[in-house]
């Protein structure tokens, strides 16, 4: 063992490894997943197993045009963040506030649905095995794309106010993987709810 | 060859206001005094939780007893339970891994510090959610404050109609609070050992409780996030009129059976990680010889976090699942006993051909290595699902679990407090007082526990109040609950050491115990910065380098 | 030289507390009086197939985890021994040996075949008990448990009775096993008779089925093992092992609906003007309530409250007067009836044979 008086951030830098907040968003993305596949688990579980009220296949609609949005903030905000990496600021920025504007729509969409369920098919989350899985599952997402939004929003309040450059990369980066986290969620939710259960 | 502290001469130093003190602690981000805090947490529940049970054996005395009612003593039961895993196992632990990982691996600190602190308060506030329940709930029929529904939970026992009241939504709450935290520490852990490793510590160069707390906080990113999720739905059906557990609605308590279990198994080997992380630290150092078979000792414990995924319906053999379910974690579970084999193996291989100091750390690993030897065979037997069906609930499993968590956890935390409390403080532990506390717990944990497995076999349930006179179970029960005062005396022996101990100590110096991992390479206590300059590593042992140049690991590695 | 005197002591000391504890244990376990009951609940007497079954795979299981653990244990103490610090080793450290991959593959193969061959014989005993085939001669049970009390019903026989269970005794020739189907009224709960088989649990929603075919007469005794509430601890279970006669008896008494005796009219109009027939069975009566026990032929049962207590006049007339004095937290309200009301209504019961 010997005292080198390297200053740290080189050092790490030099020998390749990875930034903390990326591996600390990794671990946060691994918790989620554990607690998406629970509730997916009790979600198909239950699956025909209602002893009343409306079945899947009676209210659903999938939403493929609010899931092509939050799909497409997908691209969006990875081109953000590339656009960010060589410095377009004004680029980063536009695409940012287009994400924004995706995820926004998505949620109006999931309002949008619930609204119909509730007051045209009576079906809360108390109505049935269904009611209760699907609104909990749907909403345990819808949540989590709220979290991304705020965090998101704030982000651009801070680029429009000209604090966000390149220096910033790796913050934009690790929510950026949140952000994708949420649609591969979304991937998985559709599925299970809107292909499988019907 | 050169130190890593940096000498300050002695300055005249004004004694600080005992309210800056305070302050100072409480907004504190430094691992080394969050990981103090925690551990003090920890000890405070421990107390707690010890006279809970304390309580519950004056009650099982003798058959019939009335010392307390049937609704206090279910609330014992289930506080006691819920109090050590959550309130005193788990900050213990995450407190040890706190102050040693970023001094192991000679870094500054936590990747996250503010995220540390903020981990640390939320589980300090599910502690306290837990126990201002016995002020603000009210449980079974109107029957008092605390939960007591046992530590598990059981749905429908938990829904409405059987837990009037808040009682169960503080077990509830208090759990989701202090989960997320636990989470938050899992993350940092993780971060700070794939971040801030220092120059020439490679992966494989790390010491074994750094990559066994590695391998725990992965462990508790999907161990704990269950029973979360399952709490979110039990908050859900008792709130919002949910269903996930209403047999009414066609719901299923053996749901939420799974999901707990799916926590509850790993969240076991959560716990006994850290403490294979002990002691792979300790008996090298008292065996005077490296731990046998380093690479080893990883794979297995990285094939015990997979496989531990996979036993959790050992806890449910009785539910009336199919035969080849039955098999299959039959099977699991016998598995997942050959890497822990495996490491009780390297131990002794570690302690083979050494020179043994028989000093208080090392006698409390001597005494884990039996019980943790007896606590897994007796898990092997559960693991054949038969012999569960018969042991299961009764109290040969709680003669097991306890031979786990207290034979095991328990002792390798004393051999841990004795090991690094010089570091942690700059005194030694009283050796004298240690011997007494080691022979004395020995005693009162063996008369308890040993003898706890015969009522087991003599058909004797779990969470039960009073037990009827003519079933043979009095002498055991009166000399289980001897036992269980024995510890209790054992434990103020203890916390007088730590006391007395932190005023009257021998000086330690940087490092009394001739170790060779990078902590005991700063001061005792060590500076705020942990080191002056960041150290650079070339094998698994850095000091044993710097003490036998003539014949370092490096060369061997 | 001192250091190996103090070890031996201390040594000694030890194997001294072990075997005073292994004998107290023994001494324990022998002395206490086995009560009432011939039978205790000692999982290592089985009277019935499955829980020999179990017994004879815990034998076996048990030998094997003896064995690793004498070696791991010689082991370890020969370690301890051999190898302890002397004080003339001072400053000189041993060889330092990193691992042996011999020996690591050793320790790894031998006991995974050690798991092989413990799971082969346990999943035989799985199958053997679990997807065993109902045969003709089988009684069908129907156990329902309550918050704190089991219900019984024999379906075939149209028999409806509580807390203490008759089953025929079963000749290995001409096996009559016992069918036992296991549901919940409310919360979890588990049938375990440790000398006739292992716990299987009662849970809503979520029937289960476990047999038992005892081959010796007497009583077995056994409680609910999952904890259901405040009184889990008195949800005790007697099984009557009945030789075929006595069980042929047993069944026709039972079902008989109940004895009309004229003596205790006045006891009968108390008991269907409050509200016990609202819980309670008297068949042949209006009594048709289902959330109490079966009263039909109450007094053929040796205890009430689920073995709470001893089946008595006093005992009854307390429990009825005030069941928090037998069992608090029971669902048995106190029924708040003047003392010449109680005294009628026990004697009512206890024409209830």
């Amino acid at each position: 063992m010997s005292t080198a008086t390297t200053s740290f951030a080189n050092t790490a830098a030099a020998r390749h490894l990875p930034p903390r907040g990326k591996v600390a968003m990794a671990g946060l993305i691994i918790a989620e997943t554990a607690i998406f596949t629970i509730f997916v688990v009790a979600y198909l579980f239950y699956l025909g197993k209602s002893l009343t009220g409306p079945s899947p296949r009676e209210v659903l609609e999938a939403p493929i045009f609010y899931t092509i949005c939050l799909l497409s903030s997908s691209l969006t905000i990875h081109f953000a963040a590339k656009f960010l990496a060589r410095g377009i600021r004004f680029a980063f920025l536009g695409l940012w506030l287009v994400t924004i504007v995706l995820g926004g729509l998505f949620l109006y969409g999931t309002g949008q649905e619930w609204h119909r369920l509730i007051y045209e098919h009576g079906l809360t989350i108390s109505t049935n095995l269904f009611g209760t899985t699907y609104y909990s599952l749907v909403g345990l997402h819808a949540f989590h794309v709220t979290a991304g939004l705020v965090m998101l929003v704030t982000v651009a309040v801070l680029g429009v106010c000209g604090r966000v450059g390149v220096k910033q990369l790796v913050h934009i980066e690790v929510l950026s993987m949140y952000w994708h986290f949420v649609d591969a969620v979304w991937v998985v939710v559709f599925t299970v709810v809107y292909v499988l259960g019907r | 060859m050169s130190s890593d502290a940096i000498t300050i001469p002695a300055l005249e130093v004004q004694e600080k206001p005992w309210v800056d003190l305070l302050h100072e602690w409480v907004t504190t981000v430094d691992h080394k005094r969050l990981g103090i805090l925690y551990i003090v947490y920890a000890l405070v529940f421990l107390m707690l939780g010890g006279v809970e049970a304390l309580i519950i054996r004056i009650q099982l005395v003798h058959s019939h007893n009335d010392f307390v009612s049937p609704e206090v003593f279910n609330r014992m039961f289930t506080m006691h339970g819920t109090t050590m895993i959550f309130f005193v196992a788990m900050p213990i632990l995450f407190g040890f891994a706190n102050y040693l990982v970023p001094l192991m691996i000679g870094a500054r600190d936590m990747a996250f510090p503010r995220l540390n602190a903020f981990s640390f308060w939320l589980s300090a506030l599910g502690g306290f959610l837990l126990y201002f329940s016995f002020l603000g709930g009210s449980g079974l029929y109107g029957a008092g404050s605390a939960p007591d529904v046992g530590w598990w939970s059981y749905a429908p026992l938990t829904a409405h109609a059987f837990s009037p009241g808040h009682s169960s939504d503080y077990w509830t709450l208090a759990l989701l609070v202090s989960g997320f935290g636990s989470i938050g520490t899992a993350i940092n852990i993780l971060a700070t050992i794939l971040c801030l490793r220092c120059p020439g510590m490679k992966l494989n160069r790390m010491p074994l409780l750094v990559w066994l707390n590695l391998v725990m906080a992965g462990m508790v990113l999907i161990a704990i996030t269950p029973l979360s999720a399952a709490q979110i739905m039990l908050l859900i059906d008792r709130y919002l009129g949910g269903h996930f557990f209403d047999a009414q609605a066609g719901g299923s308590a053996v749901l939420w059976m799974h999901f707990f279990w799916i926590f509850g198994h790993p969240e076991v080997y959560v716990l006994i990680i850290p403490c294979f992380a002990f002691m792979s630290e300790i008996i090298p150092v008292f065996s005077r010889k490296p731990i046998f078979g380093y690479p080893v000792m990883v794979a297995a414990t990285v094939c015990i976090a997979f496989v531990s995924m996979s036993v959790w319906a050992h806890h449910m053999f009785t539910i009336g699942m199919n035969s080849y379910a039955n098999s299959f974690f039959t099977l699991t579970t016998m598995a997942v006993g050959v890497p822990t084999g495996i490491k009780i193996f390297n131990w002794i291989g570690t302690m083979w051909g050494g020179r043994i100091q028989f000093k208080t750390p090392m006698l409390f690993s001597i005494g884990f290595l039996f019980q943790f030897l007896i606590a897994g065979l007796t898990g092997i037997m559960m693991a054949a699902s038969p012999f569960d069906w018969q042991l299961s609930l009764s109290y040969f499993v709680v003669a097991h679990f306890h031979y786990v968590i207290v034979g095991g956890i328990l002792f390798a935390l004393f051999a841990a407090f004795y090991y690094w409390y010089p570091k942690m403080t700059g005194r030694m532990l009283s050796e004298r007082l240690g011997k007494w506390h080691f022979w004395l717990f020995l005693i009162g944990f063996h008369l308890t526990f040993d003898v706890m497995h015969i009522l087991g076999l003599l058909g004797m349930p779990r969470r039960i109040y009073t037990y009827e006179p003519g079933r043979g179970w009095d002498t055991l029960n009166f000399v289980i609950t001897i036992g269980a005062f024995i510890q209790a005396l054992a434990i103020l022996v203890f916390a007088a050491n730590l006391v007395i101990s932190y005023f009257k100590g021998a000086r330690a110096g940087n490092d009394p115990w001739d170790a060779w991992t990078l902590e005991w390479s700063v001061s005792s206590p060590p500076p705020a910065y942990n080191f002056a300059t960041v150290p650079t590593v070339a094998s698994r042992r850095p000091l044993w380098d710097l003490k036998h140049p003539e014949d370092p690991d490096s060369r061997y590695e | 030289m001192s250091m190996l005197k103090m070890k031996s002591s201390t040594l000694r000391f030890l194997a001294q507390t072990m075997l005073l504890l292994f004998w107290s244990a023994m001494a324990g376990w022998a002395s206490e009086p086995k009560g009432s009951s011939p039978h205790g609940t000692n999982i290592f007497a089985p009277a019935s197939t499955p829980a020999k079954s179990i017994a004879d795979l815990s034998v076996f299981v048990l030998v094997i985890t003896g064995i690793i653990f004498v070696v791991v244990f010689a082991l370890l103490v020969y370690s301890v021994v051999k190898f302890r610090g002397r004080a003339m080793d001072a400053g000189r450290e041993p060889v330092q040996v990193y691992g042996s991959t011999q020996i690591e593959l050793a320790w790894t193969i031998i006991p995974i075949l050690i798991v092989v061959v413990l799971f082969l014989a346990t999943a035989r005993v799985i199958h053997a008990i679990q997807d065993a085939p109902e045969p003709a001669g089988a009684v069908d049970v129907a156990v329902i448990g309550h918050q704190y009390w089991w219900e019984f019903r024999y379906p075939e026989l149209g028999i409806a009775t509580a807390n203490e269970l008759h089953i025929p005794v079963s000749d290995p020739s001409h096996p009559t096993p016992t069918f036992l189907q296991l549901l919940s009224a409310d919360t979890d709960h588990s049938f375990w008779v440790p000398e006739l088989a292992g716990k299987t649990d009662l849970i809503p929603n979520h029937p289960n089925r476990m047999w038992v075919d005892p081959q010796r007469t007497g009583v077995f005794l056994g409680q609910c093992a999952q904890y259901c509430g405040v009184q889990h601890a008195k949800m005790l279970i007697r099984v009557s092992v009945d030789g075929p006669e006595d069980f042929a008896a047993w069944v026709r008494t039972q079902q008989k609906p109940a004895l009309e005796d004229p003596g205790v009219a006045a006891g009968r109009r108390v008991f269907e003007s409050n509200a016990c027939m609202n819980c309670h069975t008297v068949a042949g009566t209006p009594a048709d309530g289902r959330f109490g026990p079966d009263l039909t032929h109450l007094m053929s049962r040796a205890t009430i409250a689920a073995g709470a207590a001893q089946n008595t006049r006093q005992n009854l007339r307390l429990w009825v007067q005030n069941p928090s004095a037998i069992k608090p937290g029971s669902l048995m309200p106190a029924m708040k009836l003047s003392d010449a009301d109680l005294d009628a209504v026990v004697s009512y019961m206890e024409t209830l044979r």
